[in-house]
């Protein structure tokens, strides 16, 4: 029915859902992700010569892991499967990839978007400190290299990850220094009601808690962070406020850090998909409907890359929209495939706005930052640089602002520092995040070697 | 609901559309003690003038422009003192490298011919230019050098000149569209698109790209495409390239040049480019164009094919016909003035046509030639 492949770019829960469901309509799909194999960030894979078994690599969540990566696995012959691929740009002829430094255009006829997400980063003075690193790295170092970040790591930040990974840690035989939350356990009461939708997940959670206190580890709530502090170039100690304003001081030898994560968007941007703000989330993200389509019709978004609810949902949303290609495309789908899908994501999307609720994004933090904070670790701009943009030189969004003192100018264009950047900007200009905007994307939206070759 | 306006606002000069020409007049009007208001649709110095290369070079223009290039390259190295910000202007040089004969003819003959106009280019054999700069590539055969050129940062140098006319009085109003320029007896009315309107006995048109359709409505049109030139910009490396550095090639495609920031990112561009869309106000980004690129700028500078390129944009010019811009009175209307069409070369004559347009405006002439830029040359 259509000439030109479907593409899934990500391989993670809801890009292989998506392929799957796509396989089973009879279709070929291209699938890109860019790590060397497949399972996305949660279900992310060790390296074929790493043999731990799944129970220590993914905990409760092992069995979801197997049964994903083995659906992979029968999936391979029926689709076209790019790993180690990129997709950096978007031309008329198709979407831009780069492989090592190959470059390739792959043409489309629908492109469904399962991209997924990385930590939202809220800086902190000190946070460009070796020995710092986001949750998910600190995350990833241990399930991809069976590394620890350091020996006596604090976790610091805001969101069940915090508490998943501390925990992970504690399993891996490296005890925390100290848990610090940025929630207050009052606000997290207030979340309660929309996670009750999911039990499970939150008894998992309380488990992991328990597990840190019993171990011996501290957990603070409703801290206010101060600084990274260093030592001989590393990470010595970080200081905070604790729910009292009193200061504390733990000593550290590495800090893993985030306050939950943010939709990577790009490449919805790049295909001028529509944005809108998201006040639950505080974050721009592609309109979308149910079932993932966004404004533009053969463009269609699943995942953690649209909405932040977590790789269950992402399942779902990945099927879903291969069924809304299927249908949009003249294959039938039945309506008794669709409904309960809804019913899922009407579940997780209670979830997740209970979770945003229970352990928000620390906006305010970002008007205390002192002046000489990195806020953009790229080009190694400060909150003052940016405060200086909105006053003196007038930005009244961060575009303008990034032209102006360059924050989100540098290789990663602004994925870590954007939306600390525009709360550092709406904060100085006093007025909501929503009304500072977004930062614009612009190809390449990965660094593409300047001596590729195109393949013919 | 409609607005109406309840008082129109009056000046000696409306300027309409605040780019870096538009900014640059407003500034060099209230120096000769006019009052200006300049109405811009954006932000001051979004459009071209913002997103530009940043090439501040006067080799290789054309012969009759050396004179309001001259004078524009002596206020870039006074504009510190001048309008009291540093816009990132640097001396670094310019040279032209080319690789094919017939094009190292050319360089050779342009230096004689500028000589008369104040420019001094040396010309280098490939080894004497690689000699002086090592980053230069083996393929390089002619070069030209222009000790006096350099690069500024596009990003600052337009909304520096608006903030500067701000303080010395220029009422500068942005986010706001102009829909409709009408002449009564005396009087220009500008109406703009929040139903505000404004007038002036004096009035420019230097709004970029969308000048010809004004130009239009005033009965003189011209021949003109709107094009966005495409740039890029690398990871960053150790400071070496002193000099822009651009391909001096009769081929289209190996036309690009590149200049590296103390920072240490080289910005690119050059090439082919692509059609803008003025209704949308954005040029598309071809990602064939910047793999076009790749392969010249690394016969330019080798080193940088060891790079990566982080980031690429594009931005809305227009191009008139025979590639010279439309500057100077209208050749119908009484106290109209044209600075618009400056075809992918407007950013070093920024504070030149401020400064010439003004004086213009303000005195009625100017020692600036400006013959070959007259609107009437395609009546
Ligand atoms: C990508 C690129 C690279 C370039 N590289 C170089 C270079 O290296 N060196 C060099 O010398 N030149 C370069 N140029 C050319 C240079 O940028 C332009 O010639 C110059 O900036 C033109 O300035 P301007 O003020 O005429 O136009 P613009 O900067 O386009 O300003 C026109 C203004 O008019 C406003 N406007 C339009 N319509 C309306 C309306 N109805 N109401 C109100 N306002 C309106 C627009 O919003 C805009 O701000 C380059 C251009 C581009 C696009």
């Amino acid at each position: 029915m259509v000439d030109e492949p479907v593409i899934v770019i990500g391989a993670g829960p809801a890009g292989t859902r998506a392929a799957q469901r796509l396989v089973q309509a009879g279709l070929r799909p291209v699938v890109i992700d860019e790590n060397d194999r497949q399972g996305g960030q949660i279900y992310r894979r060790q390296p074929a010569n790493f043999h731990r078994p799944p129970e220590k690599l993914y905990g409760t969540e092992a069995a979801k892991a197997t049964a994903l990566h083995s659906d992979f696995e029968m999936l391979r012959p029926h689709i076209d499967y790019r790993p180690g691929t990129t997709v950096w740009g978007v031309s008329e002829a198709g979407l831009m990839t780069v492989h090592a430094s190959t470059v390739d255009v792959v043409p489309f006829s629908r492109v469904i978007i399962a991209s997924g997400a990385t930590d939202r980063i809220m800086p902190v003075p000190g946070w460009t400190t070796p020995g710092t690193y986001s949750l998910g790295a600190a995350q990833i170092a241990l399930k991809a290299q069976a590394c620890a970040i350091g020996g006596r790591p604090v976790f610091m930040g805001t969101g069940p990850l915090l508490y998943l990974v501390a925990w992970q840690y504690l399993q891996a035989g490296v005890a925390p220094a100290a848990v610090l939350d940025t929630s207050s356990l009052a606000t997290r009461l207030r979340g309660l009601r929309g996670m009750a939708s999911r039990a499970r997940v939150v008894a998992n959670g309380v488990r992991y808690m328990a597990d840190l206190v019993r171990a011996g580890v501290k957990l603070h709530a409703g801290i206010m962070p101060r600084g990274i502090e260093s030592s001989d170039g590393g990470v010595s100690a970080v200081t905070w406020r604790d729910a009292k304003g009193v200061l504390r001081h733990v000593s550290c030898d590495a800090v893993g850090m985030g306050y939950g994560l943010r939709s990577e968007t790009q490449l919805a941007d790049l295909l001028k998909c529509e944005f809108i703000f998201d006040p639950c989330f505080q974050q721009w993200r592609p309109h979308v409907d149910r079932d993932g389509r966004t404004t533009r019709p053969d463009i269609y978004l699943a995942g953690d890359g649209v909405l932040l609810r977590g790789a269950d949902a992402a399942e779902a949303a990945g099927q879903l929209a291969a069924c809304a290609v299927l249908r949009d495309t003249g294959y039938a789908v039945d309506a008794q495939e669709i409904l309960p899908l809804h019913g899922t994501l009407a579940t997780m999307n209670r979830f997740g706005r209970g979770l945003a609720q229970a352990f928000p994004w620390p906006a305010h933090l970002a008007a205390g930052l002192p002046d000489e904070t990195v806020v953009c670790r790229c080009e190694n701009i400060t909150a003052g640089e940016i405060r200086r943009a909105a006053g003196e030189l007038d930005a009244p969004e961060m575009n303008r602002a990034k032209a102006l003192t360059r924050p989100g100018m540098g290789r990663c264009q602004g994925r870590m520092c954007g939306l600390a950047a525009a709360e550092v900007l709406a904060a100085a200009r006093d007025v909501p995040v929503r009304e500072v905007g977004r930062l614009r994307t612009a190809a390449p939206i990965k660094p593409l070697p300047l001596n590729c070759t195109v393949k013919s | 609901m409609t607005a109406y306006p309840t008082q129109r606002m009056q000046a000696d000069v409306i300027i309409v559309g605040g780019g870096f020409m538009g900014a640059a007049t407003a500034f060099f009007l209230r120096q000769r003690g006019l009052s200006v208001i300049l109405l811009e649709r954006d932000l001051v110095g979004q459009a071209a003038s913002g997103v530009n290369f940043g090439n501040v070079r006067r080799q290789s223009r054309f012969l009759g422009q050396l004179p309001l290039a001259n004078r524009s390259r002596d206020i870039w190295v006074r504009l510190p003192e001048l309008i009291g910000e540093d816009v990132e202007f640097v001396m670094s040089g310019h040279i032209l490298l080319t690789t094919h004969e017939k094009d190292g003819a050319r360089l050779e003959k342009y230096a004689v011919d500028c000589k008369p106009y104040g420019l001094d280019l040396t010309i280098m054999t490939g080894d004497q230019a690689r000699a002086r700069f090592p980053m230069v590539g083996p393929d390089i055969r002619t070069v030209s050098y222009s000790p006096l050129d350099g690069h500024a940062n596009p990003r600052l140098a337009a909304p520096a000149f608006g903030r500067a006319a701000r303080r010395a009085g220029a009422r500068v109003i942005e986010n706001t569209t102009v829909s409709a320029i009408t002449k009564s007896a005396e009087d220009f009315i500008v109406e703009t698109t929040t139903g505000q309107s404004y007038q002036a006995p004096l009035l420019q048109i230097s709004s970029g790209a969308w000048g010809r359709a004004m130009a239009a409505s005033f009965d003189e049109d011209i021949p003109f495409s709107t094009n966005g030139p495409q740039m890029g910009v690398t990871e960053p490396m150790p400071y070496r390239i002193e000099p822009v550095i651009g391909s001096s090639s009769s081929v289209p495609e190996e036309g690009v040049y590149l200049r590296q920031v103390k920072r240490g990112n080289i910005v690119f561009g050059g090439g082919l480019r692509t059609v803008a869309n003025l209704e949308t106000r954005r040029a598309p980004i071809d990602p064939f164009n910047t793999l076009r690129q790749m392969p010249h700028l690394a016969t330019l500078v080798p080193e940088m094919a060891r790079l990566r390129v982080i980031r690429t944009w594009s931005g809305v010019e227009g191009y008139v016909g025979d590639h010279l811009p439309i500057m100077g009175p209208s050749g119908k209307v009484p106290g109209l003035f044209y600075a618009f069409g400056f075809c992918g070369h407007g950013f070093q004559l920024g504070p030149g046509v401020g400064a010439t347009m003004a004086e213009l405006i303000a005195t009625g002439s100017t020692d600036i030639p400006l013959e070959a830029f007259d609107i009437r040359r395609f009546g």
